[in-house]
């Protein structure tokens, strides 16, 4: 099969969907003639037109809103932003108006969009541009929100959000865009709702979603020199969430490690303790751990970063934690 | 424009009256505790809503305006019993109880909302149009907003982009004098709203928001330079409001004297008189549209009272196009 980056996969998502719906367009910060700020709209200019890739102004709160009303009148746009660190400043179109548009007016206006871009850490950027957000609009009725990890699960996940006739949350990563993975020739689509086992095993259960899953991957196969056998759950979709493939995995393995960069107070991980508590409480054999960025805004400096990321060896200790060992 | 005859101006009145009616009718249920929430009418505005539905082309023109609302979905063409219906908080209101009073929906009859943010319908409105430039179906947004939604960053961003890209909307600013509580002489260091469009090189001006006659101009002019493909006008409305902000609202920041002086042209008495000066309609036949509207009122509010409050389910299946979706459960 062929390889190609998370980029690609991102843009030729796009592409095969407006190849197929005149009604789609991308708009966003250079999304157009500079080909996507991380390159992820390469080539889309040219294939379709100025009018259906379209640079804005500065103005997130504006070309979401644009964005939102136009759905409301027979478009299904594509939002970028840069990163969703910047969706701060249009997040009253996200919140107020796409997710709410369909209820309030009793079903009259449903808004098919999907707004995407790059979540969570990506080097040494600190505070204002390493943020995780995923929980905050996992929390809120009338969105969904995806989180792939590699470049085959973002061109199935993406083709199927922009299809959805409901608002989609789309986040990538900085770092995962150079990524290299399988991706077939052909089309396919990824349902939302469903997570993905990316290993089997038998003594603990991971569960992580988004490019942090990585760190999990490694200290499985640590782990597994250690005669350690870790099934990872990828969530892929953080809402709506698939409760019945963590609870499966649960009932087997009885350990749950959770792996998530966001801040730990009331995140996705504690959403997942929660149900596993409330539906599996008889079959786990230790208490549930999980791993999250330190409760602080991101450092700068490399030494303190390393310490606020959570990497392999917090999942590995977590793991012997609830392996009693 | 067409040209505004007789039957134009025998419209005007029966119209305005009843939406001043069917308000005075929700202020009345308010009270009685009938109709909850915040409440938000649009007494004495009155003929921007008639000058600019006169500009218009329903058949494919849309309206967007903010959390005063009630009547100009009315105006569009909708069955004022679902309106009232819907600030009852029934099932077979507009939204089917689900949105209230500042949140009337009617896209089959063009009009999007009833947006309860400040300032967040006005990129919407934008978008509205966007959708209808890029199916080129020549037809043109109307977005309202309030003079205290104009210190908001969202209408900058918007009146940028609609400039840039040509949109064909008409941004219409109804300047009733006070946000809320709060004078335009204290939010800013200019009073001319309308001169925020000059920033944008945008086509902009003031308009007597009193008289139909000046708004319907004013509109139409606009609305064809947007028809036109020549992109957006900021139109600003110097109007009144004659109630409070809302229901809750004791009015300490204005003087009776300052509201009285607004009633002396009130757009409904403008238009009776001319209906009387020109001999357009005897005092009997205004008595008698006085009784239909009186009547129609009636009408809405009995409509209301027996109409079915919405099953409990109904609250689920309108949040997502997708039937399916697995709601967490909230309690046991």
């Amino acid at each position: 099969m062929r390889t190609i980056q998370f980029r690609e996969a991102v843009a030729e998502a796009m592409s095969e969907e407006m190849r197929t719906d005149d009604s789609i367009y991308l708009m966003g910060e250079e999304v157009a003639e500079y080909n996507g700020a991380y390159k992820a709209s390469k080539g889309m200019l040219d294939e379709f037109g100025a009018e259906r890739v379209i640079d804005t102004p500065i103005a997130e709160l504006g070309f979401a809103g644009i964005g939102v009303g136009s759905a409301m009148n027979g478009n299904r746009p594509i939002i970028e932003f840069m990163t969703f660190n910047f969706a701060l400043v249009g997040i009253d179109q996200i919140i107020n108006n796409a997710a709410k548009m369909r209820q309030m007016s009793g079903g009259q206006l449903n808004i098919p969009i999907v707004f995407r871009g790059p979540t969570a850490s990506a080097g040494q950027l600190a505070a204002t541009h390493s943020q995780a957000f995923e929980s905050w609009f996992a929390n809120c009725p009338g969105l969904k929100v995806v989180v792939p990890s590699n470049p085959y699960d973002a061109k199935g996940l993406l083709k199927t959000a922009i299809r959805d006739d409901d608002p989609v949350i789309f986040m990538e990563s900085e770092q995962m865009y150079g990524d290299k993975g399988e991706v077939p020739e052909g089309e396919y689509t990824i349902p939302l709702g469903v997570a993905d086992i990316k290993r089997e095993g038998t003594d603990v259960t991971i569960v992580s979603f988004g490019k942090i899953i990585k760190e999990a991957y490694k200290a499985a196969d640590e782990l597994a020199e250690e005669g350690i056998s870790c099934e990872i759950i990828d969530l892929r979709t953080v809402r709506p969430m698939d409760h019945d493939a963590i609870l499966t995995s649960v009932k087997k393995t009885n350990r749950l490690v959770i792996l998530e960069e966001a801040w730990p107070f009331g995140n996705v991980a504690t959403e997942i303790v929660y149900q596993v508590q409330a539906q599996a409480f008889d079959y786990l054999d230790a208490p549930i751990q999980k791993i999250n960025t330190a409760d602080t805004p991101a450092p700068y400096s490399p030494v303190l970063l390393e310490e606020w990321l959570p990497n392999k060896n917090d999942v590995i200790k977590a793991v012997k934690k609830v392996m009693y060992k | 424009m067409e040209k505004i005859t007789k039957e134009v101006y025998l419209k005007w009145y029966e119209d305005m009256l009843f939406w001043r009616k069917f308000e005075d009718k929700l202020a009345a249920v308010y009270i009685q505790q009938k109709v909850r929430g915040f409440l938000h009418l649009y007494n004495g505005q009155e003929a921007v809503l008639a000058g600019s539905l006169h500009a218009m082309d329903l058949s494919k023109d849309k309206m967007i305006t903010a959390y005063r609302n009630h009547v100009q979905p009315i105006g569009m063409g909708v069955d004022p019993k679902k309106v009232m219906a819907e600030l009852y908080g029934k099932a077979t209101g507009t939204s089917q109880g689900l949105g209230g009073s500042m949140h009337i929906f009617a896209p089959e009859q063009g009009f999007y909302g009833g947006h309860g943010i400040v300032g967040g319908q006005i990129p919407l409105g934008a978008g509205l149009a966007f959708a209808d430039k890029y199916f080129k179906r020549n037809a043109v947004t109307l977005c309202y907003m309030g003079d205290g939604a104009v210190r908001q960053g969202s209408l900058h961003e918007t009146f940028n982009m609609a400039m840039n890209w040509k949109l064909p909307v008409v941004f219409i600013c109804e300047n009733n004098g006070y946000a809320m509580g709060t004078s335009v002489e204290r939010t800013a260091n200019h009073t001319d709203i309308w001169k925020l469009g000059l920033g944008y090189e945008m086509p902009c001006g003031p308009v007597d928001g009193m008289n139909p006659v000046k708004v319907a101009e004013a509109v139409h002019e606009a609305v064809e330079r947007a028809r036109r493909g020549d992109g957006p006008t900021f139109l600003e409305m110097k109007t009144y409001r004659y109630r409070g902000h809302s229901m809750s609202d004791a009015q300490h920041y204005r003087t009776k004297d300052e509201v009285e002086e607004y009633k002396k042209i009130d757009p409904i008495n403008q238009v009776k008189e001319i209906l009387l000066e020109k001999q357009y309609a005897t005092e009997e036949e205004i008595e008698e549209m006085d009784q239909r509207v009186k009547d129609l009122v009636k009408e809405c509010e009995k409509f209301a009272e027996e109409s079915p409050y919405p099953e409990k389910n109904v609250m689920y299946d309108t949040v997502y196009e997708q039937e399916d979706y697995p709601f967490l459960p909230h309690k046991l």
